[in-house]
């Protein structure tokens, strides 16, 4: 997505603004390479929750002091700015939850739970987050509904034509990754969700690995429901949204109970608040909510182009040159990648791989992935993966190399 | 400061290159499956016995480089002892690699001193104790057993009759 409009990052004064990059560790200047497992944060979101307990901090939607007016402003707020940032028709449509893992949950124990009926499909991929596939065991084993998947490719990208094939009169919905985490996939999710929708298929978006790196549009994408997390955008922990379609909101049931989610509470009975109050209930994450806005923020500032088109880079220098180490095996190598480098070293496992690397300075993720069967699906029990981020320079990638030539030394 | 040749012994580096015992056995009167559902390692322990005392041990799977050698080692370590020398043993290991072996002399654990680096890593802790939790769980035969560390078999062992 670069253009010729499209500005440079200014990388070091970037780089100023997370103070964790400056940290040693381990007697080594931090390379921080995990960024799909967690981003680092920019001073302005530390800041905005430090300041939001230092001098704003208030429970929301129940008090008449002026502090509480004031969190409830701000928090509600973030809900508008959100909807812009994913292009939602309405701020009704953004639920704040603890994460994807909630969001997704959330659509399975509320939508999926109260419509599947034995026979019924769900429709996930072979490349999902255990995040995006346990769910749906779970409401497959409470409503008699059956879990398939979309196989993977040899190069880790979804075979579309069998997609096309288990897309039946069965399917009721569709669970699909924006972006692998353990691959570095785009997958084709406005066509995938287009074909959905032809068979009156729900589709949910799993955008935790999307959102940090490209522009996020559910109305262009036309998914019913779109879930992210906020420390993968450089935002707090513990904090996430789900957007879902208005009509669709709507007409789901609660699935956690307490407060702020009703209209009216009697010793026998309840009626629930509106979406987004109806699927929020009790106290919520008001300062992590607070600096996610400030995380949006963020990103906006530094634009969603320039980050494209520097993530771009960097993946194809660094792909270049891991690939070039000898007895090093790229795994997923699709033709639509995200910033994800995931490999390994041939006769070394790749947690060895990560503790020479760490001593270091580098910090690079060694496991499954929480997506075993894509460890399944390459024959491998694990693999090391680097995943970029804005912030990460070239001179990270070198560091990279040279740490990957030691390993092999070192075990050699 | 943690020191990565500490970690990664000679000793270390040659039994993964070579492990002893890697292989599976036939005749075993018992074995175990040991899972770590963190990393994905797996090993399976198989165990003959010759009355109370192991007559021979072996191992498979797939690991790092010190999961692979702990198993290694430790098929050489317990060959010829009995269930409570094994114990024993395993409990003076896990108080190596956790650091918390108190006035003993590591040497004490003959060549298994060499993971004594591990207490500096404490995420190692668990590869390193993966397959003696395995073998002891071959060794109780049939109780799934409950640990306290990370890293412990998530699977109950099949006895072999």
């Amino acid at each position: 997505m670069a253009t010729a409009a499209t500005p440079a990052l200014d990388l070091e004064r970037l780089r100023r603004d997370f103070p964790i990059l400056s940290q040693r560790v381990r007697g080594k200047a931090l390379i921080y390479l995990d960024n799909a497992a967690t981003s680092q944060k920019p001073r302005p979101v530390i800041e905005a929750v430090s300041r939001f307990y230092a001098s704003e901090n208030a429970n929301i939607h129940r008090g008449v002091h002026y502090l509480s007016e004031q969190a409830t402003v701000a928090y509600d707020a973030v809900r508008d700015h959100v909807a812009r940032f994913v292009n939602a028709a309405s701020p009704s449509e953004i639920v704040f939850t603890r994460g994807t893992t909630e969001g997704i949950n959330l659509v399975a124990q509320s939508w999926a739970r109260s419509q599947l009926r034995p026979g019924d499909e769900i429709l996930i991929t072979e490349m999902e987050h255990h995040s995006n596939i346990v769910p749906w065991h779970l409401v497959a084993g409470q409503t008699g509904a059956s879990v398939r998947a979309v196989p993977l490719t040899d190069v880790g990208e979804l075979d579309l034509a069998a997609f096309d094939r288990l897309l039946t009169d069965r399917t009721r919905i569709l669970a699909v990754t924006h972006v692998s985490n353990a691959l570095g996939t785009i997958n084709p999710v406005r066509w995938m969700v287009a074909r959905a929708r032809e068979r009156g298929v729900v589709t949910v978006v799993d955008g935790a690995q999307s959102a940090p790196h490209l522009p996020v549009d559910v109305q262009g994408l036309g998914c019913d429901f779109f879930a992210f997390s906020g420390h993968k955008v450089f935002g707090p922990t513990g904090v996430g949204v789900l957007y879902g379609r208005a009509e669709l909101l709507e007409a789901m049931p609660p699935w956690q109970g307490g407060g702020d989610m009703i209209e009216t509470v009697t010793l026998e009975r309840s009626t629930y608040a509106h979406p987004p109050a109806r699927f929020e209930a009790g106290t919520p994450m008001i300062a992590e909510v607070i600096g996610l806005g400030a995380a949006l923020d963020y990103v906006e500032r530094v634009g969603h182009g320039a980050i494209g088109a520097w993530e771009e880079e960097l993946l194809g220098y660094a792909t270049e040159r891991v690939r070039a180490l000898e007895g090093v095996r790229l795994i997923g190598t699709a033709r639509e990648k995200a910033a994800v480098l995931s490999f390994v070293v041939e006769g070394i496992h790749p947690h060895d791989v990560g503790a020479v690397l760490d001593d270091d300075g580098i910090a690079i993720r060694a496991g499954h992935h929480c997506a075993q069967p894509v460890m399944r699906r390459f024959g491998v029990p694990a693999t090391a993966r680097a995943s970029f981020a804005f912030y990460n320079t070239r001179d990270d990638v070198d560091a990279l190399v040279r740490g990957l030539q030691r390993v092999r030394t070192v075990f050699g | 400061m943690p020191n990565l040749g500490e970690l990664y012994q000679n000793v270390i580096l040659e039994h993964n290159r070579s492990p002893r015992n890697y292989r599976a056995m036939p005749d075993a009167d018992r074995q175990a499956e040991g899972n770590n559902p963190l990393c994905g390692d797996q090993v399976t322990v198989f165990v003959r016995m010759d009355g109370d005392i192991i007559d021979d041990v072996s191992f498979q799977g797939a690991g790092c480089a010190i999961s692979r050698a702990s198993a290694s080692l430790m098929t050489g370590a317990v060959k010829g002892k009995t269930r409570a020398e094994t114990d024993a043993l395993f409990d003076r290991f896990r108080r190596l690699v956790t650091g918390t072996l108190a006035d003993e002399a590591p040497e004490t654990l003959g060549k298994l001193a060499v993971f004594s680096g591990v207490s500096e890593f404490p995420i190692r802790v668990k590869c390193a104790s993966l397959a003696w939790h395995t073998l002891r769980s071959a060794l109780q035969g049939g109780q799934p057993q409950s640990h306290a560390e990370p890293g412990a078999p998530t699977d109950t062992n099949h006895l072999k009759e």
